[in-house]
């Protein structure tokens, strides 16, 4: 593998982490190893223990008050690229940022962006995170072929065919069968890193959501932006972006030498928390109306940058603070095809309960993934920022889960910082199947989280002590 | 765990018979903190109190009994509260520290033992549970307390000087403790009720700002949401003692509340 991307000895110290909403806030002792086997004496070690990569998660999923909390961002190193199959095997504390600015040069692209560079692949497995590509794609767990997971009961090599069970627990597993500590991603063959890009301005979210539906087949990526700040009818009014990847004859020719540029990996960093946010009803309305106003109406075929397509928030590397001490949620869901009036009936909810939604987010999801806790499921997915200090937003989220739920959709755990245990078994019915692969590798429930201990998905049960016991005398099978 | 709104999903209530204490319970089951630890003197009203929690819904209720004119069983009674969850495998989310007496009457001042029992009840009890309580949630890692103070600490008054003198220590202890708590993933928020109808106060004049217990409850839960370090009930009373605490002593005095 590669040099390593951290030296120096592994650091520990005791430290308060939050989530990316900065809404939750607890103490750990985190730790940075800087080889696998480093994590591998950790997990077998220490309890309750998880992993965190680059701390892109909203909410609570990687941080484990008074427990441990392993850093991975010192574990970094990228293997070969094979120029054939695109295949490239990483350290799971890679960042995509990272990981892109080693294939990209070489015409290689990830098979899935999230909406920033800066998480780890580990995470991203963890996750199973999606892009503005998974009505074609699919997640990000369904690109890699292979990976090692760092268990208290030892070391697994696992590929989907290998061990599917345990490989699907761990994609989208948020980290309760173990440690990514390396993975083999397969990489997309691109002629450009620039993106062929269809904008449209639509008045209203029908429109946006019908043309939505027709972008799918005809782009690889689309995505639309929600105006939910708007007044009266014209709520959700939106700017839908459809992209693919350029092709070389496309490129005019100022950029045809640029052909594979890369994004700055300068960002603006804000030095300050503004103790009540910058981020206001007032402010964000203004915001939108010029964003809104500012896209054309219609426009084909504009090549823009990698980076404006699909990171545009990566230029601010903590945009964060921006929302204050308080912090704010995101409430990400998906609902099926049948049920897409409740895109519409979830922004009308917030609005009625005058709860100022600052960001939203449209996309559309493609199938369903195998992970037994992946979030992705066929129809439409909204994100909302939200803050978290609303009054009344506590109770019209408890509303819409419920209506979520019913209709069969789900909220996605990687935002969530407040729901409650009881629906998560109805909207993740393969919660069980999870159980029973945790018996398999963490029988005495190491890994845990502050997010699996809220949800009830590794209550401590009383007799631990003992389970302990039978996990390590068991602990030698199935070993690499 | 405390979720993104500080709502907890498990509590220690002490002074748990208190209305004011009885009003947060119901509003904390309701928002999902179905397991609580109610801790109390009278075993009868405790025995009722937990009863009822359960018929709202929590599903594990245990009680503790304890005296606060015994500073030293505090720490004990803490540790008590702290196991009965932590020995399932649940953290403490919250500390609710609700316990104290009214002492207003006219020659309280007099006797020693009524002043010795009022400012071990209001003051020294509730600062070593509270002392005890931050060690467990530090050492837990996160967690939130809730110290019931009062306005009667904020500008003392003849009328219920020994109560306020009491509640003036626990509201400056509260405060000192969040402090030395920052960055621990522990925060303290301190409540400042005005006038409550309670059973505490029945019988007693009521001033033209007043609260219900409800209302007090209510602003605590919102308190817990906006990481408050201080909430006072009716919030317009931050303003009235902004002023009351800058009269000068004659005009203070002409003041009927």
């Amino acid at each position: 593998m590669g040099e390593p991307c951290a030296r120096g000895e592994s650091r520990r110290s005791a430290r308060l982490l939050s989530g990316w909403g900065r809404a939750t806030a607890s103490r750990a002792e985190v730790l940075q190893p800087r080889a696998a086997v480093e994590v591998e004496t950790l997990v077998s070690t220490r309890s309750p223990l998880i992993a965190r990569g680059l701390g892109r998660s909203y909410g609570d999923a990687a941080q484990c008050a008074g427990g441990t909390v392993v850093d991975m961002t010192g574990l970094c190193a990228v293997g070969p690229l094979q120029e054939r199959t695109g295949l490239v095997e990483v350290d799971g504390g890679t960042s995509l940022d990272r990981l892109m600015r080693r294939t990209i040069p070489r015409g290689w692209f990830l098979p899935v962006w999230p909406g920033t560079r800066q998480v780890t692949v580990g995470g991203a497995i963890a996750a199973d995170i999606h892009g503005k590509n998974h009505h074609r794609d699919g997640s990000f767990a369904q690109h890699v072929s292979r990976l090692t997971l760092a268990t208290p009961t030892g070391t697994y090599e696992l590929t989907p065919e290998r061990d599917p069970e345990l490989f699907w627990a761990t994609a989208g597993g948020m980290g309760l069968t173990g440690v990514v500590t390396r993975a083999t991603i397969s990489m997309i063959p691109v002629e450009t890193s620039w993106m062929s890009v269809d904008t449209d301005r639509f008045d209203d979210l029908d429109e946006a959501m019908a043309a939505m539906q027709q972008a799918d087949a005809d782009h690889r990526y689309s995505v639309a932006w929600l105006d939910c700040m708007a007044p009266g009818r014209h709520a959700g009014r939106a700017v839908m972006t459809a992209g693919d990847h350029a092709k070389g004859s496309e490129l005019p020719a100022r950029l045809a030498r640029k052909a594979l540029a890369l994004p700055r990996s300068r960002a603006l960093r804000i030095p300050f928390t503004p103790t009540h946010g910058l981020l206001n009803p007032l402010a964000v309305t203004a915001f939108n109306e010029t964003w809104f106003w500012k896209a054309p109406r219609r426009e084909r075929g504009r090549i823009c940058s990698m980076g404006s397509f699909f990171h545009p928030l990566d230029a601010v590397a903590n945009w964060n603070v921006l929302y204050g001490r308080g912090g704010f949620v995101q409430y990400q869901f998906v609902v099926g095809d049948t049920a897409s009036e409740l895109v519409a009936g979830v922004i009308g909810e917030l609005r009625s309960a005058r709860v100022p939604i600052f960001l939203a987010v449209l996309k559309r999801f493609g199938g369903s993934s195998p992970g037994l806790l992946s979030f992705p499921m066929p129809g439409w997915t909204l994100a909302l920022d939200l803050p978290s200090r609303a009054p009344g937003l506590p109770d019209v989220l408890r509303r819409l889960d419920h209506k979520i739920a019913e209709s069969g959709g789900r909220v996605y755990l990687a935002k969530d910082a407040r729901l409650s245990p009881d629906l998560l078994e109805v909207m993740y019915p393969k919660l069980g199947d999870l159980a029973h692969v945790r018996d398999r590798v963490d029988p005495a429930g190491v890994l845990a989280s502050d997010l699996s201990r809220r949800l009830g998905i590794t209550d401590a049960p009383a007799h631990a002590g003992l389970r302990k016991m039978t996990a390590a005398e068991g602990s030698n099978s199935q070993k690499r | 765990m405390n979720n993104a709104f500080g709502h907890p999903q498990s509590a220690v209530v002490l002074g748990a018979t208190s209305d004011i204490a009885r009003a947060l319970t119901t509003r904390l089951v309701a928002l999902g903190c179905d397991r609580l630890v109610l801790a109390a003197r009278d075993e009868v009203q405790l025995a009722a109190e937990a009863q009822r929690v359960k018929a709202t819904g929590a599903s594990f209720v245990e009680t503790v009994r304890f005296d606060a004119v015994d500073t030293h069983s505090a720490i004990e009674v803490v540790d008590q509260c702290f196991e009965a969850l932590q020995a399932r495998g649940w953290q403490v989310d919250l500390v609710v520290v609700a316990a104290g007496i009214l002492c207003d009457g006219v020659d309280d001042w007099r006797d020693p033992a009524v002043v010795e029992r009022c400012v071990t009840v209001n003051f020294s009890w509730p600062s070593v549970a509270l002392s005890r309580s931050a060690s467990s949630l530090h050492r837990q890692g996160q967690g939130t307390i809730v110290v019931l103070s009062s306005v009667a600490g904020i500008r003392i008054r003849r009328s219920n000087f020994i109560y306020g003198a009491a509640k003036a220590g626990v509201d400056g202890f509260a405060h000192g403790l969040a402090e030395a708590l920052r960055g621990s993933g522990v925060n303290v928020q301190v409540v400042r009720p005005g006038f409550v109808k309670t059973r505490m106060t029945t019988g007693r004049r009521v001033p033209p700002i007043a609260a219900s217990a409800d209302d007090v409850a209510a602003a605590i839960v919102r308190g817990l949401q906006t990481r408050a370090d201080t909430v006072w009930v009716p919030t317009s009373l931050r303003w009235v003692f902004g002023v009351a605490r800058m009269l000068p002593a004659w005009l203070w005095r002409r003041i009927p509340f």
